[in-house]
Parts: C-alpha cells; sequence; structure tokens
C-alpha cells in the first residue's frame, strides 16, 4: 500500500495533490526547535526535496525540544542527523544537507532554488535575511518563532486571494535595536511549544504546495500555551517598507545583516582578553604548546595542557563554559578544538587566531595586556 | 469608554499584565504616549500595533471600545 494513502484521500488532496508534494523543494533554514517537527512532517508526507540549513552542532541542552537529536548525537552537527535520521525513515525524499549558516552571501543561491522556505531561525539577523532574499527572488517562506510559551507564525511574500503579499518588513520594518528580545537559550522554553509551531509551520508549506485551505498569508497568528489563547491579525502592506529591502541581489550580498558566526572557532587575541576579563570564571585559556615551549606566557589563570596530553587530560577542562586555546601559530590550537569537540559536548571552544607569535598576543602586546 | 488592550511576549511581561483597560484616547499615537508614560520600560521596546485585529501602521484614530494589541517580535526558534 502507498505510505500516503490516508493523505491521498482526504477532500482537496487527492494523487495532484500529493504529486504536487513529491514534486516540491522545501528550504528549512534552522534544524532545532522549530525545525525538527517541521523536518519530520515534511518528510513524513512526502515533500519531494528538503534541504536542510545549519551549522550548528547538537549539544545536551538542545535535547528538550530538538526531537530529530537523542543522547549519541551530541556534538554533531545538525543538519547531517537530522537528514541521516529522515533519510531512515522516509528514503523516498530527497536530503539536502547544507551545515553552514546562512548568509548574504550564500542566500540568494540557495533559496533560489526550492520553491517554498521555512524560517526555523532563533535570530533577528537570519529572519531579515531570509525575508529580503525571499521577497527579491519571489519565493514564499514560512515564519515560525517563539518567546516562552507564546509562538507566533505567519506566511509571508504570497498574495491569496484579494490579500497582496505581505513581507515581515510589513509588520516589524527593522530589526529590533541591540539584544533587547531574549532568546529561548536565555528565558527557557518547553519542547512542546517549538514542537506546536514548528508542526503549524509544516502544516502552512503543506497548504501552500498542495493549493488546499487558507494559508496564513498576509495574516500573523500568536499562540499562547500557557493559556491556551490564540490570536490572529491581518497584515497589510506598510507604505514605504519594500525600500529598506535591498534593490538587488549583488545589494542583498554586500549588506551587513549582523550575522554572528557561530561556526567561527577562531577567535582574535583582542576577543579573547575581552571574554576572559567580562567573565573570568567560566572562560579559561589553555595553552597547548609542549612544556617549556618559548615564547614562555606568564599570565595568570592560564592552564598549560600540551596537546599530546589532551585527550587524556581534557576532563579538567570540563567546568569552563567557553575555552580558548592557543599555540605559536595558531594550528595547534586549531586541532585541539576539534580533538575536544566530542569529549566536551556543552562547551564553547575556541583556537585563538595566530597563537602567542600574533602582534596581539600577550607576549608581544605586553603592555597591552600588562595594564590589566 | 475604555479601550481593552492585549499585550503579548515581553511587552506583557514588562506591563506585568496579559490584558488592561484604559481611558479611550483619539489615536493610537496618544495611546502609546499614555503607556510609555504608565510603562516607561515599553520605550525601548519595538511592538506592531494592530486594532481590532488589523496591524496599523503609524497613527490611526481609535473608535470607541475598539480593541488593541500590542505585538513585540519573537526571535527564538
Amino acid at each position: 500500500m502507498d505510505r500516503f494513502v490516508r493523505q491521498i484521500n482526504l477532500r482537496e488532496m487527492g494523487v495532484e495533490g500529493q504529486d504536487r508534494l513529491s514534486n516540491a523543494s522545501v528550504l528549512v533554514v534552522g534544524a532545532g526547535g522549530l525545525g525538527c517537527p517541521a523536518l519530520l512532517f515534511l518528510a513524513a508526507a512526502g515533500v519531494g526535496k528538503i534541504c536542510i540549513l545549519d551549522g550548528d552542532r547538537v549539544s545536551v541542552s538542545n535535547l528538550n525540544r530538538q526531537v530529530l537529536y537523542g543522547r549519541k548525537d551530541v556534538g554533531k552537527l545538525k543538519s547531517e542527523v537530522a537528514a541521516q535520521q529522515l533519510s531512515e525513515k522516509y528514503g523516498d525524499s530527497d536530503y539536502h544537507c547544507l551545515p553552514f549558516f546562512l548568509t548574504p552571501e550564500n542566500a540568494a543561491e540557495i533559496i533560489e532554488d526550492c520553491d517554498l522556505v521555512l524560517d526555523c531561525t532563533d535570530n533577528f539577523p537570519t529572519r531579515y535575511l531570509i525575508n529580503d532574499a525571499c521577497v527579491l527572488l519571489g519565493k514564499p517562506f514560512v515564519q515560525g518563532a517563539i518567546f516562552e510559551d507564546e509562538g507566533q507564525i505567519g506566511v509571508f511574500n504570497l498574495p491569496h486571494n484579494d490579500r497582496p503579499a505581505c513581507t515581515y518588513r510589513d509588520l516589524y520594518p527593522e530589526p529590533p535595536a541591540g539584544n533587547l528580545i531574549p532568546d529561548c537559550n536565555e528565558t527557557g522554553v518547553l519542547g512542546v511549544l517549538p514542537g506546536v509551531i514548528g508542526t503549524l509551520q509544516a502544516s502552512e508549506a503543506i497548504k501552500i504546495i498542495c493549493k488546499r485551505g487558507e494559508p496564513l498569508a498576509g495574516k500573523i497568528f500568536f499562540l499562547n500555551l500557557y493559556t491556551n489563547e490564540s490570536y490572529t491579525l491581518e497584515v497589510s502592506p506598510r507604505p514605504g517598507s519594500s525600500s529598506t529591502i535591498p534593490s538587488d541581489i549583488d545589494e542583498l550580498r554586500s549588506r551587513d545583516y549582523g550575522i554572528a558566526c557561530r561556526t567561527e572557532v577562531e577567535v582574535s587575541w583582542l576577543t579573547a582578553k575581552k571574554w576572559l576579563e567580562s567573565d573570568n570564571s567560566h572562560s579559561v585559556l589553555v595553552d597547548v604548546r609542549n612544556p617549556g615551549e618559548r615564547p614562555l606566557m606568564n599570565l595568570p589563570d592560564t592552564l598549560s595542557l600540551p596537546l599530546i596530553d589532551i585527550e587524556k587530560q581534557g576532563g579538567r577542562l570540563e567546568k569552563y563554559d567557553r575555552i580558548l586555546f592557543f599555540c605559536k601559530i595558531g594550528q595547534r590550537s586549531l586541532t585541539a578544538v576539534e580533538k575536544m569537540r566530542d569529549l566536551l559536548p556543552d562547551s564553547e571552544l575556541y583556537s585563538v587566531e595566530g597563537g602567542v607569535l600574533h602582534p596581539d598576543s600577550p607576549v608581544k602586546a605586553t603592555d597591552q595586556w600588562a595594564r590589566n | 469608554m475604555s479601550i481593552k488592550i492585549k499585550a503579548f511576549g515581553l511587552i506583557a511581561e514588562k506591563m506585568d499584565a496579559r490584558e488592561i483597560r484604559v481611558d479611550q484616547t483619539k489615536t493610537t499615537a496618544e495611546l502609546k504616549a499614555l503607556l510609555h508614560e504608565r510603562y516607561p520600560a515599553l520605550e525601548k521596546l519595538d511592538f506592531a500595533i494592530a486594532v481590532d485585529r488589523r496591524i496599523v501602521n503609524d497613527n490611526t484614530p481609535l473608535e470607541p471600545g475598539a480593541e488593541v494589541a500590542l505585538l513585540p517580535p519573537f526571535s527564538g526558534g
């Protein structure tokens, strides 16, 4: 029996609707709390091509809501684990694993290739980038976002019946200033909320692809799981909102959306210094050179852990949230990050660029470091 | 007449209420000024305003008995 028989039997669906799903190509940006349930239902429904974009790795604190991953996946790339899990369950779809983050440089090329985008990201810069790229390329997108016990979901850049297409900028013209809106890493979240909102995103995607039902086009839906209240609002084009969108792909590529590059494992000495000063107890500087290797570094609070011993003794570093490895030129410290990733999945690991020979290193820039 | 105000997300948290009633103001701009005075924390926050479940742009007249919603953007995922 066809695995889609139950949905083919549904009114306004039929073989035609199923064919539309199997010919569709959907990009899911972010394989986290929203992305996991969305991906599961898109794959279960038989969407033909699913692109999974996420440069992040699984950490233990993800597991309460990112239901495609388990303990054994900690430290692995989310997009790779997700693609593998889904292809084991539903081998009849094509999964494209994109293990990096969306940037102004790569956005157009990736989005151009798909029919529909699901914005399952966890930050404003990427949300505005998706909005602008989709508007320029004429792709509809389904956006989901959460805050504590509340979720919001909307379908943008899709005209429907007599309603014109709206963009996220018709609702919120510019990204909010600074870090005024806390994310769920700071405020906490129960897994079921992104579970529900991500599932609704998949539902909207399926409606749009199958041309079935009323998509949330030109609307935004708020849901509060604490009070069980929901609220649907109409959005209309805001005069002048299109002027905040880049005029073409070239302008999009060169615009600074302020996307934090979280895959970047290299940090400068200046950043390292800032971090060490701001929260001494949770960050640590680790020298992975051999004992006695010159130039000597006499910084307080620096641990020495030669690369050859790192796998045996790395457990010592478990109590630190952020670990900054350095060596002579920044090569062995990169190896240290790679070696320690599986052993310390809950810590942020960095390699200090250029090592002690870098002009900004504490050895070279003694005056600057000595002042503190 | 009074206006019903529904608050969402961080706005509700800063107001410490999901729903309040205030005296009728003529426009959304007047209402916003009143809210900023009563809840100074709102001044720093971005939010969209809906009147009777429609997002409004800029200043909009408020009919007696209108329902206003204050909707901040969410970023979590």
